[in-house]
């Protein structure tokens, strides 16, 4: 079983009028079955309302599924006594960078989740120190947040994330507010850890341009997981996304529009420079 | 505009005041306020004065910020001397028209200004050499035994924190919605009390709105953070009395002692 398995996974929510009365049902999820291995970098695509935060937020355990079962590590999270540890294990960043730091100086933000779990103070140091290292913002460390740019609050939470030592760190859109600029430096950071720390990531996004890297990509669409593959796979069914209203690279489009016109290309082109060698030029 | 408006009034620099522990910054004030209600005679204010001014001299804060924190009470101040200037009764010393300062009068009045000015002076010390951060910490601390009365020590604390963290957030989308209405032809500056409150109105809900997801969203962030209360947690920076701020209590006991046997004369 790899870290985080789903099987049959449904979540639905219940709209009531003022009464209590049930007025519909939105299934946010549909029978998701999903296994992601240790150490991968999975990115979940979709457009708006296609499920896919709701997906992430069973990750941490902050929603509890319907129907259906997921396990992180091992762990069932319909089960009230491995809470904790499932958010130890699998830490969340969200999207919007001012509403997720506790802090008012960025080491204290950091520290804010070894704190929770009763780590000795002279431990805390060194996870802080060592996180505010991996995601570059160890200079920021006496800073107050409020002064610094998206990007380097993102990172921030994503160090705070770090210093519980997770196994899996789930991202849920966390470039969504931020510059061109700020999502390089969060892109960067998180393919770091993956790369360097081997952390489990699960990066959840519409930028087409972030799942580049990714090992596995899964698209979701209306609550299913419409299509799933390397993102070579995924980008070479060019009309199946924009079908479900996804943008592909711009590369890649064109390379498909120029292999529509008869051109010899492989599919699945992700770089200019993989375009411009197919290309021979 | 609202940026500008400055929290707390930390002034940051290097002092032994700086770096004493925020509860005997705390502990240290609230006895020096209590020690001012205890004098009978002048010479105890010169005990107090002289204790404030050797903790400024240490603070190495400009006497100017101090000063500054006064602007805020000088209308008080006013008040409360012209009130017992004039209305004590005693022997009379001068009577203009209808007016009379007695003798009782001008010594309470003085009395009363003395102590406000001290009083004033002596918190801003403190709050202008403690961030609020710290302070928050030295309450929690000291406000620990109060638990057992299931005064949620903790939570309040946590709160204060976050409050203090999300206030520049907020004042800042004030701002920006203020903006928007403004570009959309609303108007916060003219008209009488009630149209410029009535006003506010569509500034206040949508600052409302948002203040409550965001509150959502921090909750939801917190505990995925594994925050459960204040069962079980460490501290990143435990407040510990070192020598110096046993010397600092010292220093406070003696100037009791001092303050109040020649106070009390």
């Amino acid at each position: 079983m790899g870290i985080i398995k789903a099987k049959d996974l449904v979540y639905e929510y219940i709209r009531r009028d003022e009464d209590g009365n049930v007025e519909g049902i939105n299934t946010a999820v549909d029978h998701v079955s999903l296994d992601i291995k240790q150490g991968q970098f999975i990115a979940i695509l979709g457009h708006n309302g296609s499920g896919k935060s709701t997906l992430a937020k069973h990750m941490n355990a902050i929603l509890n599924p319907t129907e259906g079962t997921l396990w992180v590590d091992g762990m069932d999270t319909n089960e009230e006594k491995n809470i904790w540890n499932i958010r130890q294990t699998a830490g969340m960043v969200f999207q919007n960078p001012d509403n997720q730091i506790i802090g008012q100086v960025v080491e204290e933000d950091v520290g804010f989740g070894p704190e929770n779990m009763g780590i000795p103070t002279k431990e805390i140091w060194e996870r802080v120190e060592e996180s505010l290292r991996a995601v570059g913002m160890y200079e920021f460390r006496k800073h107050s947040p409020n002064k610094l740019s998206g990007g380097q609050k993102q990172r921030i939470s994503i160090a705070g994330v770090l210093a519980m030592h997770p196994k899996c760190i789930v991202l849920d859109e966390p470039t969504a507010m931020l510059d061109p600029s700020g999502r390089k430096e969060v892109i960067r950071a998180v393919r770091g850890l993956n790369d360097v720390e081997g952390i489990t990531v699960i990066l959840i996004t519409h930028y087409m341009d972030e799942i580049i890297h990714a090992d596995k990509v899964f698209v979701m669409d209306k609550g299913k997981i419409a299509m799933e593959g390397t993102p070579r796979e995924i980008f070479s069914q060019v009309e199946k996304l924009q079908e479900l209203r996804l943008d592909v690279p711009q590369v890649t489009l064109l390379a498909h529009e120029l292999k529509k016109q008869g051109v010899k290309l492989p599919d699945g082109i992700l770089t200019t420079k993989e375009l411009i060698a197919a290309l021979g030029i | 505009m609202l940026r500008d408006i400055t929290l707390g009034q930390y002034y940051q620099t290097e002092s032994v005041i700086h770096k004493l522990d925020p509860r005997v910054k705390l502990g240290g004030t609230l006895l020096y306020i209590v020690s001012l209600f205890f004098f009978k005679n002048y010479l105890g204010y010169v005990v107090a004065a002289l204790f404030l001014g050797i903790v400024i001299k240490l603070s190495r804060v400009p006497f100017k910020f101090m000063v500054r924190g006064m602007k805020s009470i000088i209308m008080l101040l006013m008040i409360t001397v012209v009130f017992n200037l004039f209305l004590t009764p005693g022997t009379p010393l001068i009577s203009v028209w209808k007016l009379t300062i007695t003798a009782e009068g001008l010594k309470l009045a003085t009395t009363m200004a003395i102590r406000l000015v001290l009083l004033i002076i002596g918190s801003s010390v403190m709050t202008l050499t403690t961030t609020p951060n710290n302070l928050t910490d030295g309450m929690e601390k000291m406000m620990r035994p109060l638990k057992i009365f299931k005064v949620p020590v903790h939570e309040v604390a946590m709160m204060m924190s976050i409050a203090l963290r999300f206030i520049p957030i907020l004042l800042e989308e004030t701002d920006k919605i203020m903006k928007a209405q403004i570009a959309r032809g609303a108007d916060f500056e003219s008209g009488n009390l009630i149209k410029r409150a009535k006003a506010l109105v569509p500034l206040l809900v949508p600052l409302f709105i948002s203040a409550f997801r965001r509150a959502n969203d921090l909750a939801m962030a917190m505990e995925a953070r594994c925050y459960r209360g204040g069962e079980g947690r460490t501290k990143m920076k435990p407040l510990v009395y070192k020598k110096r701020d046993y010397l600092g209590y010292g220093f406070v006991v003696i100037y009791l002692v001092v303050g109040i046997f020649v106070g009390r004369l």
